[in-house]
């Protein structure tokens, strides 16, 4: 306020402009993604050392799950984010409507990925096919099969919660947008959103072939 | 890089993210129906060749990593080459531990619920293991240190 009439609304005081102020917060945003990228990588290390002890185990286990399920999940993925990407378009073009109705589609599918991934936990639980000293199932074949349920439930739980979490921050932005705080010239928050659920995709481009297809 | 303004506000047009999508929903029935079919070795190839495919038509286009500053889409490769270099490194201890211990099979506990259920007849089974235990060098390794504090 007290830099002059020039600096518009959204432009805090500590940037000398907007154009450093988006950049800053870009360059904090893919520094946040490396450290989401290195939290599943513990995972995917699980996975990979896991998988290389038990490698029939691995085999027979996967077919437990429901690859046209997991399938249809993601679809539903790509296609929102699809939908939050055209969502960024919209809000550059200075279109709100629009992209208020993309965002609000990106949410909705999202809770359909979390219906379907319940209706999946679901019939585990029912089986007994559940992580470590949980684990009751007895048709699968090999060494150690609670252990595939470990990686399973641990990989898919995390991306899960990425998911909730994912709801909640497109939500927030979807409501910013309705009270008026984005345009064209500063979206920033709805952009960084936006990287943030393409991970999520892009994990999940990752953990479908690696728990459904593998065979 | 950034001083041209336009530049910044790079607006893509709407057929990039319609064809990105369709690719990316293509890929998807490809590698589903190629899930069916036994190529060996080389089904964990093609899955994951896919997957990356994919994941770099997400990163490039839709987070805009082939538009924007460069500096992004390093950070970008740095953490998978990171995360590369951990699981690798890691690999070359849990491939190589047969090369001490006798038992490679059993690096874990088995303390799942179906190996503790039905113990009358897993009773072979398990003083099995037991005894298999015995052999090991790290059950020496401990009985010995047993020894020494009596």
């Amino acid at each position: 306020m007290s830099h002059g009439g020039d600096r518009p609304a959204f432009l805090q005081h500590h940037f000398s402009d907007a154009e450093q102020q988006r950049e800053s917060a870009k360059l904090g945003m893919w520094i946040f993604l490396l450290t989401e990228i290195l939290l599943f990588g513990g995972l995917f290390g699980f996975y990979v050392f896991f998988r290389a002890w038990n490698p029939e185990m691995f085999i027979n286990a996967h077919e437990h799950l429901n690859r046209v399920l997991g399938g249809i999940n993601t679809v539903v993925l790509i296609v929102s984010s699809l939908t939050i990407a055209l969502a960024i378009r919209s809000i550059q073009l200075n279109e709100k409507k629009k992209t208020m109705w993309f965002l609000a589609t990106t949410i909705l599918l999202a809770v359909v990925f979390l219906v379907i991934k319940y209706f999946e936990y679901e019939h585990k639980f029912h089986l007994g096919q559940l992580p470590g000293q949980f684990y009751t199932y007895t048709g699968i074949e090999g060494t150690n099969p609670h252990i595939f349920f470990s990686v399973y439930f641990a990989m898919t739980g995390l991306h899960g919660l990425h998911v909730i979490f994912g709801i909640l921050a497109i939500g927030w932005v979807l409501w910013r947008t309705k009270k008026g705080e984005f345009s064209a010239e500063y979206h920033t928050p709805v952009e960084m959103v936006g990287l943030y659920w393409h991970l999520v995709d892009i994990i999940w481009i990752f953990l479908f072939p690696l728990l459904y297809l593998i065979g | 890089m950034t001083s041209d303004k336009s530049h910044d506000t790079h607006i893509l047009p709407l057929k990039v993210y319609l064809g990105v999508a369709a690719a990316l929903l293509f890929l998807t029935a490809v590698t589903v129906a190629v899930s069916y079919v036994d190529f060996g070795p080389f089904n964990m190839v093609i899955a994951m060749g896919i997957a990356a495919t994919k994941a770099t038509l997400v990163a490039l286009i839709f987070m805009h990593l082939f538009y924007d500053d460069k500096l992004y889409l390093t950070i970008f490769i740095m953490s998978i080459l990171m995360l590369a270099i951990f699981i690798v490194i890691t690999l070359f201890d849990t491939l190589r531990r047969g090369d001490i211990y006798e038992q490679v099979g059993k690096p874990y506990k088995q303390d799942a619920q179906i190996y503790q259920t039905a113990p009358a007849d897993s009773g072979a089974a398990g003083h099995g293991v037991e005894a298999a235990g015995d052999t090991t060098v790290s059950d020496s390794g401990s009985s010995h240190s047993e020894n020494s504090g009596h």
